[in-house]
């Protein structure tokens, strides 16, 4: 009787479409998890996903940390040095430059902008990179640079969205969802995508760019905060202990059993689960958060300090949770929109203090990962949602207050590291003003399906069913940039 | 073993020698839906469908299919199977040439029934829901006295198909839960619960189902669902996502349910109020539905993508909502399975393409309604107005906002243009981006259209303007933006504002008028100049000082009203041209010019009717449409029993799960069109006084077996509750539900820092009094960071409309129903009344778990409940929530925090979270 009544639970877990979990030993308890962050064994969402043979290839990362400075940092005061462009500093853009072309703000005839940054070359690979970024000239050598990035949009919300997601329009679901939809999580006490946002602000494109859009809502990033609860209604409330939460949860647990009985019904089995699951979330996540254990030398490295909310923080905390198993770390940094039409909007003051903001811990990042031997199969990609203009913005046709340049999606420079990706090299070369790439140009879409490909899922393979088409991240363009390749 | 595979083997050969003997002589038709159709969606459309024609062969209609294609010879030839490149090309001995292409070659008996249909004609057939549901006889069934209504002859049907026998009927006490929830989406009391028990009369559940129809939280539950579809939401979204004043459009839609107002009226007026004879503000409001189009306020984004935007989006949500239909893949090509052409969406979105709204920050057209105070003072201006200027013609019929544009006639205002329903501008342009005249625009000049204004006794027009330089110009045509010249204005340099006069040639009557605004150099800030008034002199009037000052007043209480986008479409002269957009791409606009007009594979369009939004509001709700009837039906039933006759809601194509009762769905979708004349309230009580509605929700092994996800309605719905819903249920436990209706949306406690959209001054400032405790479809919605809690439990950000939303079991969830303020207050509410339900501790226990989930504990769970209050009593650190109403002794405190513990348990017990 008992084995029949096993094989028609297992029976009914594998025909629901819900989320079950993926083993059942006899106690109903001692379940292992598998609801919130299930792999593709599940046979829930294996049957979206073309193919059974997954990882399409052996991969070469298992997890990424991706730094995204919203606003999008100016590549020509960081990493694209153009020297022709300090001569024409102060002269008027020639018509050829505006014709047919439509910028956020910029009106009439703006004045050409040179470097507000000095540049030098470092490292055995030469990279250029300016004086804004002292540390992390140090570490050029493990870094790729993509020097010729480009993208369709330039407004923040829509290029964020396509960086992150695929698309300029709200509803898809974020690179981070798409991965740990289709690799799952190593760890089961921790969420298998964790967002964490620094500089003051979320980015323009709000969490749509952590959601799961129109995958189960159990692949949206988890958004990790300093201040106040690490993850939202962890804590539990004042005056309620370990143990009384505990006795709670096993209370519940057992009713829910009793339930169980009657109503045969598997869901009753992932709640179960899930409680206790949220039991030792409560646990284990204000444990990874809490940096105050990590020993001096490694606040040094990071120049962090603990219980603030700061990109270093954030940093060392990214480290942490991928130690731990977690598959997808995001970090916003937020700030970055150098117009010059304020003191904090422009290339002398608030770009410098962002700079400073990023600097040592992306460095101390790259760093610490090297030495704890976890660089070779982590991707670290770092850069903004488009870049600036080689042009003085001039909004509303007058002269900025301030040295600023418009948005621009034509050329930027992004770099990624680690994961298989060659270091001390640089990809794509932009024009002498920066204005357009002119080789090996790499589109979102381009960088969204090698990062796939490095954790060995084929882009164009990689589909989620739903409302009567087949989606993908990369829509449907993208191409692995094999140059970058190690 | 081996025995038995071998047998097996046999079998199989005998099954099949036999087939194919079968077909051979007896030349059986093929169904084209049934049998070629899944293997042309499976193994050919991906290359030879809407979107990829390679070889030049598509094989998504009949006369593509039969074209030459590339080889310059028809894949099939009707009748001729040998002479077909089709069958030749699946059965091709040389892999390279063998379709399809790439992949393993089709099975025998698939070649077969290819050859066999070619032989027959090669016929296609439209799929099931684009042909118009047939009246099906109800079944006889075996189990005839267990049928209440024809729903149940259908359901058993296949149920006995199977061998299985409906669920017994539910318990009272899960019954009135159930229904309650699914009617208006909040629990009953226990009061309600015990007296439904005893009443043994023979209507007692026919009647429970009328008082709950009648309440007025009827409306507020299926609202909610219809939310979803409108993408209701408080915010605009985007990246500033600031607040949208549109809660009357949620308003407007409780109200409605509530008077069940009938389904082809609701769709009608949400879809073209506003081109209703006569439209009523509420019409207006109704058509609010389209005005939740996201709009992107940030600094420099180009309007006319986002109006595009909008305009794509209201197109695809009205084929999802109404149509079931993945419209959406035609934008950037002809869809891949199912029969529309890319050119059909662009017909179809000529239809949405003419409304005047452009991604305005200020988001006009809108409805302006003032408070009673501004509406008074308005009055009385408007009088001194009147008694000043013995010409001033007011309409006392005509709202109060077309009587402030009366009171300022012949002066026109250009910063208050924006709104007058006769005025239009040059595309994407307010009055404001109008009068100022950037520099950089390529075409350098651009209009304001007023209509109808009457000409015949003006002699002169006076403008109020500035000028940086010589370069700017003033034209006035009539009849058309490029009619007849009527005036002619240079301007000259003027850096201080003044007014300008010119002569003009009298017209008669009234004209449409065009103002052009001329820049006489591009891109030279010396073009830079603005108009801020009109003066249309008569008779050698002049400008009366007093009269603009008392004007200008009148203008400033206008901007002091409400403000609700809705749609408003522009002036048949002035439409938009539709071009098809090369590969979806809005800057990419090809030569073809589409008229208005819906998909070839769906029935025609009246021609009585007017080619605008409400002819096709018209349309969708006419008896000939196969699908508007048979989605809405397929809507209720999900949102009752948890999945949808058909599963996906919002797909009926090909591509979407077939009908589990096909039958059952057409008989449902006539008899709500024609016997209930689209009353939804009729088609709920329908469905809810069926047998199958009331059976009990326990699962038997033999169920598990046979009808594991319930798709056979083997069993009464087991379905967990919305995020309202559990939010809803735990403030009416607790005895704190806030009743009151309608208004502006509140803020119930959420955390610190969870808002924090940029260059967006907005706080979340958590709401006093009753309003922390109202439904929670009254809660802002805030589409880049909505409600935690809510969207915890599997709430859409409101983005895009969503027909479904897919539940999820997460710690997460368990996090909040532990955690999460409301159901801690919830909680320590709830133990308040526990304590005060008797002495004995099995009393107090008791009482608290029939108030939460309604029915009698076991002695099991009783005693699990009365062991974790003495854990939590015994508990050295047992301080168990801060407790604000202190009892008098310390014992009491620690009973009441004991008690909360075990409240918050109750609270989130699966039964607490299931519908059963």
């Amino acid at each position: 009787m008992k084995i029949i009544n096993e094989y028609i639970t297992r029976k009914a877990r594998y025909n629901s479409r819900r989320h079950f979990l993926k083993t059942c030993t006899t106690g109903m308890g001692a379940m292992a998890l598998g609801s919130l962050f299930p792999s593709l064994s599940s046979a829930a969402t294996g049957k979206h996903i073309a193919g059974n043979s997954f990882p399409h290839f052996p991969a070469k990362a298992k997890r990424i940390i991706y730094l995204h400075m919203a606003g999008s940092p100016s590549q020509l005061e960081l990493f694209d040095y153009k020297p022709e462009l300090a001569k024409l500093d102060g002269k008027d853009c020639p018509d050829s430059l505006l014709e047919g072309k439509t910028f956020a703000f910029i009106q009439g005839t703006p004045k050409m902008l040179g470097p507000q940054a000095r540049f030098q070359q470092y490292g055995d690979s030469g990279a250029w990179v300016s004086d804004r970024l002292p540390y992390f000239s140090n570490v050029v050598d493990d870094v790729c640079f993509l020097k010729a990035m480009h993208t369709e949009e330039f407004n923040h919300a829509p290029a964020q969205l396509l960086m992150q997601t695929g698309s300029p329009r709200l509803g898809r679901p974020s690179m981070g969802a798409w991965v740990t939809y289709g690799l799952g999580s190593e760890n089961d006490n921790l969420p298998g995508f964790v967002v964490l946002a620094s500089g003051g602000n979320t980015p323009s494109a709000g969490k749509s760019v952590w959601g799961s859009g129109f995958l189960p809502t159990v692949y949206q990033g988890v958004q990790c905060r300093s201040e106040g609860d690490p993850v939202l209604f962890l804590s539990n409330p004042e005056g309620v202990s370990r143990d009384i939460r505990k006795n709670t949860i096993d209370a519940i647990n057992e009713i829910n059993r009793e339930q169980y009985e009657t109503f045969h019904d598997p869901e009753i089995l992932t709640r179960i689960s899930q409680y206790e699951m949220a039991f030792r979330m409560q646990m284990s996540v204000p444990e990874i958060m809490d940096i105050g254990k990590e020993p001096a030398y490694i606040h040094e490295m990071y120049g962090t300090e603990p219980g603030v909310s700061s990109f270093a923080n954030n940093c060392l905390l990214a480290r942490r949770l991928v130690e731990s198993g977690v598959r997808f770390v995001q970090l916003f940094h937020w700030g970055w929109d150098s117009h010059g039409n304020g003191e904090l909007e422009s290339l002398h003051h608030g770009f410098v203090r962002k700079c400073k903001d990023v600097d040592q811990p992306m460095a101390a990042l790259l760093r610490d990962l090297k030495q704890r031997g976890l660089l070779e199969d982590t991707l670290v990609v770092w850069g903004g949602e488009f870049g600036r203009t080689p042009m003085w913005e001039n909004r509303g046709g007058y002269i900025a207050p301030f040295k600023g340049r418009d948005h621009h999606r034509d050329a930027f420079s992004m770099w990624v590291a680690g994961g298989g990706i060659k270091g001390g090299y640089t990809h794509g070369e932009t024009d002498e003003i920066g204005y357009y790439g002119i080789a090996d140009q790499v589109h979102a879409h381009d960088l969204q399906a090698t990062l796939l490909h490095q954790l060995g899922i084929d882009h164009e393979r990689f589909t989620y069913h739903y409302q009567g088409r087949d989606f993908r991240l990369t829509d449907v363009h993208g191409k692995v940039v094999k140059e970058i390749l190690s | 073993m081996i025995q038995k595979r071998l047998l097996l083997f046999a079998g199989i050969i005998v099954l099949l020698a036999g087939a194919v003997f079968y077909s051979r002589f007896t030349e059986k038709k093929v169904d084209f839906n049934a049998e070629i159709r899944p293997i042309l969606n499976q193994k050919c459309m991906r290359c030879h469908g809407g979107v990829k024609r390679n070889g030049g062969l598509s094989l998504l209609f009949r006369e593509e299919a039969l074209a030459e294609n590339e080889s310059g010879l028809p894949a099939i030839i009707p009748g001729k199977p040998g002479e077909s490149e089709l069958i030749s090309r699946i059965t091709h001995s040389d892999p390279e040439l063998r379709m399809p292409y790439e992949g393993e070659p089709l099975s025998e008996e698939e070649v077969e029934v290819f050859t066999r249909w070619i032989k027959q004609g090669a016929k296609w057939k439209p799929h099931w829901a684009y042909v118009a549901p047939q009246r099906p006889e109800v079944p006889d069934i075996e189990s005839a006295e267990w049928a209440y209504n024809p729903i149940d002859n259908f359901v058993a049907q296949s149920l006995e198909q199977k061998e299985l026998v409906p669920s017994p009927q539910a318990e009272k006490n899960q019954l009135i839960r159930r229904l309650s929830l699914d009617l208006i989406g909040l629990p009953p009391t226990w009061e309600q619960t015990e007296q439904f028990i005893q009443d043994t009369s023979a209507d007692a559940y026919e009647d429970l189902v009328d008082t709950l129809l009648a309440s007025p939280h009827f409306g507020e539950r299926w609202a909610a669902m219809w939310l979803d579809l409108a993408r209701y939401a408080d915010s605009k979204g985007y990246e500033k996502d600031p607040y949208r004043n549109i809660w009357r459009y949620r308003d407007w839609v409780i109200d409605v349910f509530n008077a069940d107002m009938p389904y082809d009226e609701f769709t009608a007026k949400q879809l073209a109020g506003d081109l209703l004879p006569n439209p009523s503000q509420e019409d207006l409001i109704a058509t609010g539905f389209h005005r939740n189009t996201m709009n992107n306020t940030e600094g420099g984004t180009e309007d006319e993508e986002y109006r595009v935007a909008a305009v794509i989006d209201r197109l695809n949500t009205t084929w999802t909502v109404w149509q079931g239909t993945t419209m959406e893949c035609a934008q950037c090509h002809s869809h891949p399975y199912d029969p529309f052409r890319q050119s059909d969406y662009y017909s179809s979105y000529d239809f949405f393409n003419q409304s005047k709204d452009e991604d305005l920050d200020a988001e006009y057209p809108v409805l302006e309604m003032l408070e009673p105070k501004e509406d008074s003072m308005v009055h009385e201006l408007i009088q001194e107005i009147q008694r000043m200027s013995g010409s001033t013609e007011v309409n006392p019929q005509s709202d109060r906002i077309s009587q402030i544009k009366q009171a300022l006639y012949p002066r026109i205002r250009i910063g208050d243009c924006d709104g007058w329903e006769d005025v239009e501008f040059y595309h994407q342009k307010t009055a404001q981006n109008w009068a100022r005249n950037p520099n950089n625009i390529p075409d350098k000049s651009y209009w304001i259209f007023f209509k109808d204004l009457d000409l015949s006794k003006v002699e002169e027009i006076s403008y109020r303007y500035k000028s940086k330089g010589d370069l700017g110009k003033i034209e006035v045509r009539l009849d058309s933006a490029k009619g007849p010249l009527y005036q002619e204005l240079d301007l000259p340099k003027s850096p201080q504002e003044r007014w300008l006069k010119g002569k003009v040639a009298p017209v008669s009557g009234k004209r449409d008028v065009y103002i052009w605004m001329v820049n006489k150099g591009v891109n030279d800030p010396e073009g830079r100049f603005e108009i801020m008034d009109l003066y249309l002199h008569t008779e050698g009037e002049e400008i009366d000082k007093a009269l603009v000052a008392l004007q200008d007043e009148l203008l400033n209480l206008r901007w002091k009203a409400q403000r609700f986008p809705i749609m408003r479409e522009r002036e048949p002269k002035n439409r938009r041209w539709t071009r098809e957009f090369i590969r979806g791409n809005w800057l990419a606009p090809a030569d073809t010019v589409y008229e208005p007009d819906v998909p070839g594979s769906l029935p025609e369009f009246d021609p009585e009717e007017s080619r605008n939004r409400k002819g096709f509001a018209a349309w969708v709700v006419d008896p000939s449409n196969p699908l508007t009837s048979r989605v809405m039906v397929n809507r209720i039933w999900e949102q009752i029993f948890g999945r949808g006759i058909v599963e996906t809601a919002e797909d009926f194509g090909t591509q979407g799960a077939k009908p589990s009762h096909p039958e059952l769905l057409d008989w449902l979708a006539l008899h709500f069109q024609e016997e209930q004349n689209w009353s939804v309230k009729g088609l709920v009580k329908t469905i809810v006084l069926s047998s199958t509605y009331r059976q009990q929700s326990q699962v038997n092994p033999e169920q598990l077996e046979k009808d594991p996800e319930n798709r056979l309605f083997s069993r009464g719905p087991r379905v967990r509750l919305t995020a309202e819903q559990i939010r809803d249920q735990a403030l009416v436990v607790s005895g704190v539900l806030s009743r009151k209706m309608y208004g502006p949306p509140v803020m119930p406690p959420q955390p610190d820092k969870v808002w924090q959209s940029v260059y967006n001054n907005e706080r979340w400032i958590p709401s006093e009094g009753e309003d922390r405790f109202r439904r929670g479809i009254y809660t802002y919605w805030k589409r880049t960071s909505p409600y935690p809690s809510m969207v915890s439990f599997d709430s859409p950000s409101r983005e895009f409309c969503v027909s479904r939303r897919i539940p999820t079991n997460t710690p997460l969830q368990a996090l909040v129903t532990l955690n999460d303020t409301v159901f801690v207050e919830a909680a320590k509410n709830l133990a308040e009344r526990m304590l005060g339900a008797g002495e004995e501790l099995d009393q107090q226990l008791t009482y608290g778990y029939q108030r939460a989930l309604l029915k009698m504990p076991t002695k099991r769970t009783l005693n699990t409940l009365g062991q974790l209050y003495h854990q939590t009593l015994a508990n050295s650190e047992n301080q168990a929530f801060p407790i604000q109403k202190v009892s008098n002794t310390e014992t009491g405190r620690e009973r009441l925090g004991a008690m909360t513990v075990v409240a918050s348990a109750l609270l989130n017990l699966d039964s607490f979270i299931m519908k059963e």
